[in-house]
């Protein structure tokens, strides 16, 4: 079980911690993104530094991921995206993927239950046909279930590549415009796997390599990119500061480029 | 969780990370996207070449002599295509006090040098960022001006084009360019199309966004014309109307930003699913032969896993 009921106990009482609570009232002076999507790299390094079995750093990706969520809707942050499973991933050793596919159905349980906590809305982007049907369904009843929760959206992209998002995108359009009417950018952009959310404010890698690995590319035009050298589950709450910080001391450039008008792709 | 442990100082980018070097000839291998081989993607299948050229058609031949690298860089281990956003030009003439065009003037001198390189080296194409669509919004003045450097520099450097064996193509919306400049382009990428040495790839009122949506068109109107079903439409599709279809090598290896800018900016996003992002300081007109040194001694020490793992 990735967290028992002591577990989440223990994250919700998190929430009433002054320290943390004070830190983010500084914080919250400055301009806050309101999207944060993150490249979960590092887990099976992380687990190789503490010696610990193969596989159980995915295990500490996950809480790291469920304890940046509760920082997030403490801090603001509307909009969360996590890249947990690429298309490309399924390449890797048949126990590697079951582990991280076990571990998403745990995941989709604990959601549940967070959710009921801090109206937080989940959504699965990705080709989820490529996923086994027991977890196909799970995804698509959590997204049911939560899709009138606002408070905090979060994303997880499993499945996917953004070169098969726009494929579909691309498909869709075409398959709209058969009547000879010219494709524009709105048309592509509806039928993105990533419509629920906003363009990110700020993108994440951790792990130090430096590279978007199909990761929201056409979401990125504008963003904020930041590489971080520390290993997913070792992301803590300096490591969220640090980066809201340093979108802040960016943020002119943001601002400007969002009052003037872009040149309008027909 | 309360964490006071840093880590390793976060940078811009800049940290080469902890992997070590690959050591041997790099081999890719071709790859469906729905397989399960650990091979990388398709697109990344690239003929590892000698760089010699031998042109023809009355040109002046060009043979490279085998260019000593600067210590640290391995021949195996260069990438095929390095993409640029040329940023600073603005800031470099602010700081000594010099209209903006002056920036614009010392960034060409950048690129000449850089071209250079890229040919000595082995890089088989360089691309890069010269003007954004949405760089219609800057000041009309500062437009007209880029826009007649762009003429100026393709007039002058024609004929050594020719000589140093080097193609030009030119990518983007073409229809906001004044007349003369594209009867020159069309001109230059004729007259350099059979060149091999070195393929400099110039955005020019590009946008990647834009080049996705004309793709789109492109597959659109090949559906309602029967030409292609619905089904028939791959990544592959796209990768073939992408404006990078200029070229063997359409995916950049390493892409590099100057002036410290942590973004994209609406440069490649498709092609740069895979691609090694490096990120410095140094404005464009700075940008020498000792930074794009350090440029690719990181990429060259980074570890490609297109997804996979190693073992």
């Amino acid at each position: 079980m990735l967290v028992n009921e002591d577990d989440l106990q223990r994250i919700f009482s998190e929430w009433t911690s002054i320290l943390r609570k004070c830190l983010f009232r500084v914080i919250r002076v400055g301009p806050i993104p309101s999207h944060l999507a993150i490249i979960m790299d590092g887990n099976p390094r992380y687990a190789k530094k503490k010696k610990l079995e193969e596989g159980t750093g995915h295990d500490a990706g996950a809480m790291a991921l469920l304890y940046l969520l509760v920082y997030c809707y403490e801090l603001g942050i509307k909009y969360v995206t996590a890249y947990a499973f690429s298309i490309h991933n399924f390449k890797r050793s048949r126990e590697e993927v079951k582990k991280i596919m076990d571990l998403m159905m745990e995941s989709v349980i604990l959601l549940t239950r967070l959710s009921k906590f801090c109206s937080l809305r989940v959504h699965f982007a990705g080709n989820l046909q490529l996923l086994s049907t027991e977890l196909r369904n799970a995804a698509k009843k959590l997204m049911e279930n939560t899709a009138g929760n606002s408070n905090l959206v979060l994303t997880i992209c499993v499945s996917y590549t953004c070169s098969d998002e726009i494929l579909h995108a691309v498909e869709e359009s075409s398959r709209e415009r058969t009547d000879g009417a010219v494709v524009k950018l709105a048309d592509i952009e509806k039928h993105m796997y990533m419509a629920v959310a906003p363009d990110p404010d700020i993108i994440i890698r951790t792990g130090g390599e430096c590279r978007l690995s199909n990761f929201l590319l056409w979401q990125s035009s504008c963003c904020h990119l930041s590489s971080v050298y520390t290993v997913w589950p070792e992301f803590g709450v300096l490591h969220l500061v640090w980066v809201v910080m340093d979108f802040q001391h960016k943020y002119p450039y943001f601002a400007r480029k969002k009052m003037k008008q872009f040149v309008s792709v027909p | 969780m309360l964490s006071l442990r840093f880590a390793v100082p976060t940078a811009n980018t800049l940290i080469p990370t902890k992997t070590k070097p690959k050591s041997g000839l790099v081999v890719q291998t071709g790859w469906k996207q729905t397989g399960l081989s650990s091979s990388p993607p398709k697109r990344y299948d690239y003929k590892l070449q000698a760089a010699t050229t031998d042109i023809t058609d009355g040109r002046a031949s060009v043979e490279d002599k085998e260019v000593e690298l600067p210590a640290g860089l391995s021949r195996e281990l260069m990438p095929k295509h390095v993409a640029v956003i040329m940023d600073g030009n603005g800031r470099w003439a602010r700081q000594r006090e010099l209209p903006t065009s002056a920036g614009h003037e010392a960034g060409v001198k950048s690129l000449r040098e850089m071209v250079e390189l890229c040919g000595q080296w082995g890089i088989q194409v360089l691309t890069v960022f010269a003007f954004s669509s949405e760089n219609w919004i800057r000041p009309k003045v500062e437009v007209n001006f880029l826009l007649s450097l762009f003429e100026r520099a393709l007039k002058s450097e024609m004929e050594s084009f020719g000589r140093s064996g080097i193609r030009i193509s030119v990518i983007g919306d073409s229809s906001k360019l004044p007349a003369s400049l594209l009867s020159l382009i069309n001109e230059v990428e004729e007259t350099t199309k059979n060149n091999t040495r070195l393929q400099l790839i110039v955005a020019v009122s590009y946008s990647g966004k834009y080049d996705v949506i004309q793709a789109c068109r492109s597959i659109a109107e090949r559906v309602k014309d029967g030409q292609i079903q619905l089904e028939d439409i791959d990544e592959g599709l796209i990768e073939q109307e992408l404006e990078t279809n200029c070229t063997e090598y359409p995916y950049p290896d390493l892409l590099i930003r100057t002036s410290g800018e942590l973004r994209v900016s609406n440069f490649l996003l498709w092609q740069l699913a895979y691609t090694e992002l490096f990120f410095t300081q140094e404005l464009w007109p700075d940008f020498g032969k000792e930074d794009f040194v350090e440029a690719l001694s990181s990429y060259q020490q980074r570890q490609r896993r297109y997804g996979g793992r190693h073992s």
